[in-house]
C-alpha cells in the first residue's frame, strides 16, 4: 500500500484497503473557520429541529477554530459571524480557538502546520478546499462541505471511497530562481483542473527531499486546483525536525511500502522546469513567465496559504531588498507567528522601504473579501491560488498566479518579470 | 429534505467548462448562513451588472428558460471552494438536477445533502441535451433521462439514489443507526 492507503486503512480499523474501496475512518482533527463554521452550525440547527442531539461533540480537543476569511471583520455581518463562533466554542468547550486581536490567529491552512494541530499520519479534514495543504507533513488531509463537518463534529468519523495515487517525482533540486509555486503550476498545467479529480496527488523524488517543509507545503495546497482529494507527501526527518520545533511529539507516522502501487508516475527534471505563471482565468492556464514578460500590471499581491509563509516573504524580501515597487504592492503574512519573524529578522522594515503595504493575516483578497480587491479591468499577479473570474475582486478584473519571487520582480517592474531578468 | 424521484422541464443549458463556486455564489455573499433565500445571488456577478441589472445576454436571464428545474453544463462542475452555498443557492434557485460531463468532488457530495441529483454523462451526449428544446424526463428510480424520443440511463451509487428517493440526509440516516454502530464497534477487533 502507499502512503495515502496505509493511513486509511488504519484509521477504519482494516489491515489492507485498495483504490476504490468504501471505508468509514475515523478522523484525528477537524478544523472550521468563520465561513464554515456558521455553516455548520446552521447544520447543527437544522438537525436540533429534527430531533437529533447536538449537545456533545465527539472529541472537543480534536477539534480546532481559525479566523481568516473575513478578519479583522470586514463589515457588520462578519463581525457577527465572529461572534457566533466565539459562542460556539465556548459552548462546546473547544480550546483551541485561534482568535484575531489575541495573540497567534492567522489562515488556517498556516496554522495548521505553524501550530502543529496535524501530524503525520493523521486523517485531517476541514470545511475548506485547501484544506489538502497539510497532507506535506504526511497526513491524509481534505477539504468536506458544511454537511460532512457537521457530521465529524458529532461523531469523530467520515466515509471515504480509497482514491487512486497519482505520483509526481521531481529528480533534482529547483534551482534558485524557481519554487515550488513553479511546480505546482507547471504540473496543474500538464495534468488540467480535473486532472486529478478524485484521486490522491503524492510528490516524491530527490528534489522533493531537497526541498523545505513550507515549500512542499506550497504543492500539496494546490493539488486543489487539479481537483485532487489529498495531496501528500512521505514524513522525512525534516518534518519531524519542523513539527518537534513545534513543541509536537508522540506520534507514529506512516510510510507507504517498498511495493506501493500508483495509478500513474509522471517524472519532471528540476533543471528543465523555467518560472511559470498561470494566466486569467484559470490555474491550468500556464505560460512559461519570460514568454509573457512585459505583460503590463496594475498590483501585486503577495498573500494566502499558498503563498505568505515565511520562505515566501523571505523570497520577495531577496527581490525587494533595496528596490523600490512600481505598482500598488501589498504582502499579507499568512500568521501572526510569521509576521513576528519577519519583523524580527528586518523583513518588514524591507517591505516597507520598498514602499508596500503590509497588512495583517487574513484570506482577504485572494477570495475577493477585503483588503485589497481588484476593480473593474485591474490587472494583479498574485502568489494565491485561484484565479477565476472575480475571484479577487470585480469580475472584468485579472489575476496572473506566480511564485513570490516573480510576484515580486513583477511589482518592482510594473510588468510582469522573471526575477533573473531584473 | 424533499423528496426527489421524477424532474420534468426544459434543460438550461450553460454552455462552459470548469463552473467554479466562486461563480455559483461570489465571496460577497459567504457570510450569509440561512439554507434559503440564497437563489437569489446564484451566478450573481454573471446574471446582473454593477448597478444590479440583469445581463440579458446571460442564459438565466432569458425568459424561456424560466421554471427550468435542470442545469446542464461543462467539465469540471462545481471546481474550486468547498462552500455549501453554491449546492444552497441551486437548490434554492429550483434547480433540481444538474447535469455535466463531469463534477468537482466536493460539490458532488454537496447535492446530495441538498436534494439536488447530479448527473454525470458522456460528453458527446451532454452537448446533445444541452441543444435540447423539449421538455426533458430525469427518473431518478429506473435512472433514465427521456428526451427528444430517446432513452438513456445514468449511473448513480444505490445508496445515495435511497437517499434523494426518500428525502433522508446522511446524518440523520446515520443516527437513526446509532445504537447498530455503537454494539458494532464494541464487538469489532481491531
Amino acid at each position: 500500500m502507499n502512503i495515502t492507503e496505509k493511513i486509511l486503512a488504519r484509521a477504519s480499523g482494516k489491515s489492507k484497503v485498495a483504490p476504490g474501496d468504501i471505508i468509514f475512518a475515523n478522523v484525528d482533527k477537524a478544523m472550521i473557520h468563520d465561513v464554515s463554521g456558521p455553516g455548520v452550525i446552521k447544520v447543527f440547527e437544522k438537525l436540533q429541529k429534527q430531533g437529533i442531539p447536538t449537545e456533545k461533540l465527539w472529541d472537543s480537543s480534536k477539534v480546532w477554530v481559525a479566523e481568516d476569511h473575513f478578519v479583522p471583520s470586514a463589515e457588520k455581518i462578519s463581525a457577527e459571524n465572529i461572534v457566533k463562533l466565539s459562542k460556539f466554542t465556548k459552548q462546546y468547550g473547544i480550546q483551541k480557538h485561534f482568535k484575531y486581536g489575541m495573540g497567534q490567529y492567522g489562515i488556517c491552512h498556516t496554522l495548521s502546520h505553524e501550530e502543529a494541530m496535524v501530524l503525520p499520519g493523521e486523517v485531517y479534514v476541514g470545511g475548506d478546499s485547501h484544506t489538502n495543504t497539510t497532507g506535506a507533513l504526511g497526513a491524509f488531509a481534505c477539504g468536506l462541505g458544511h454537511t460532512d463537518v457537521a457530521y465529524v463534529l458529532l461523531n469523530g468519523k467520515i466515509w471515504f471511497k480509497v482514491p487512486e495515487t497519482l505520483y509526481f517525482k521531481l529528480n533534482g533540486k529547483l534551482p534558485e530562481h524557481m519554487m515550488a509555486k513553479d511546480l505546482i503550476l507547471k504540473i496543474i498545467g500538464d495534468i488540467g483542473t480535473e486532472g486529478a479529480a478524485y484521486e490522491a496527488m503524492q510528490f516524491g523524488g530527490s528534489g522533493i527531499s531537497e526541498m523545505t517543509v513550507e515549500s512542499r507545503l506550497t504543492l500539496c495546497n494546490m493539488t486543489t486546483e487539479a481537483g485532487a482529494k489529498n495531496g501528500i507527501i512521505e514524513p522525512d526527518q525534516k518534518v519531524f525536525d519542523y513539527l518537534g520545533q513545534r513543541g509536537a511529539t508522540g506520534y507514529t507516522p506512516v510510510h507507504g511500502d517498498d511495493d506501493a502501487q500508483y495509478a500513474k508516475v509522471y517524472e519532471y527534471e528540476a533543471s528543465e522546469l523555467e518560472p511559470t505563471i498561470a494566466k486569467p482565468f484559470s490555474p491550468e492556464n500556464i505560460a512559461v513567465v519570460r514568454d509573457i514578460a512585459g505583460v503590463e500590471l496594475d498590483k501585486s499581491y503577495i498573500g494566502s496559504c499558498t503563498g505568505a509563509k515565511y520562505e515566501d516573504l523571505e523570497a520577495a524580501a531577496k527581490i525587494l531588498k533595496g528596490r523600490q515597487v512600481r505598482i500598488r504592492t501589498e504582502i499579507l503574512p499568512a500568521a501572526i507567528s510569521i509576521y513576528k519573524r519577519a519583523m524580527e529578522n528586518g523583513l518588514i522594515k524591507i517591505f516597507l522601504d520598498a514602499g508596500v503595504t503590509v497588512g495583517p493575516p487574513t484570506c482577504g483578497a485572494c477570495c475577493g473579501a477585503h483588503m485589497g480587491v481588484l476593480a473593474k479591468d485591474e490587472i494583479c499577479i498574485s502568489t494565491t491560488n485561484r484565479n477565476f473570474p472575480g475571484r479577487m475582486g470585480h469580475v472584468e478584473s485579472q489575476t496572473y498566479l506566480a511564485s513570490p519571487l516573480v510576484a515580486a520582480a513583477s511589482a518592482v517592474t510594473g510588468k510582469i518579470t522573471d526575477p533573473r531578468d531584473l | 429534505m424533499e423528496k426527489l424521484n421524477t424532474v420534468s422541464s426544459i434543460v438550461t443549458p450553460l454552455d462552459r467548462p470548469n463552473v467554479d463556486t466562486d461563480q455559483i455564489v461570489p465571496k460577497q455573499f459567504l457570510k450569509l448562513v440561512q439554507r434559503t433565500g440564497f437563489g437569489e445571488f446564484l451566478f450573481y456577478d454573471w446574471r446582473f451588472d454593477q448597478n444590479g441589472n440583469q445581463r440579458k445576454e446571460f442564459v438565466l436571464n432569458d425568459p424561456k428558460y424560466s421554471g427550468s428545474h435542470i442545469l446542464i453544463s461543462g467539465d469540471n462542475f462545481g471546481c474550486g471552494s468547498s462552500r455549501e452555498h453554491a449546492a444552497w443557492a441551486i437548490k434554492d434557485y429550483g434547480f433540481d438536477v444538474v447535469i455535466a460531463p463531469s463534477f468537482a468532488d466536493i460539490f458532488y457530495n454537496n447535492c446530495f445533502k441538498n436534494g439536488i441529483l447530479p448527473i454525470s454523462l458522456a460528453k458527446d451526449i451532454v452537448s446533445e441535451l444541452m441543444k435540447t428544446v423539449s421538455v426533458v424526463k430525469v427518473d431518478l428510480s429506473s435512472q433514465t433521462i427521456q428526451y427528444d424520443s430517446k432513452s438513456i440511463s445514468f449511473e448513480i451509487d444505490q445508496s445515495r439514489k435511497k437517499t434523494l428517493l426518500e428525502g433522508l440526509d446522511d446524518i440523520a440516516i446515520t443516527l437513526m443507526h446509532e445504537v447498530k454502530i455503537s454494539s458494532f464497534e464494541k464487538t469489532r477487533k481491531i
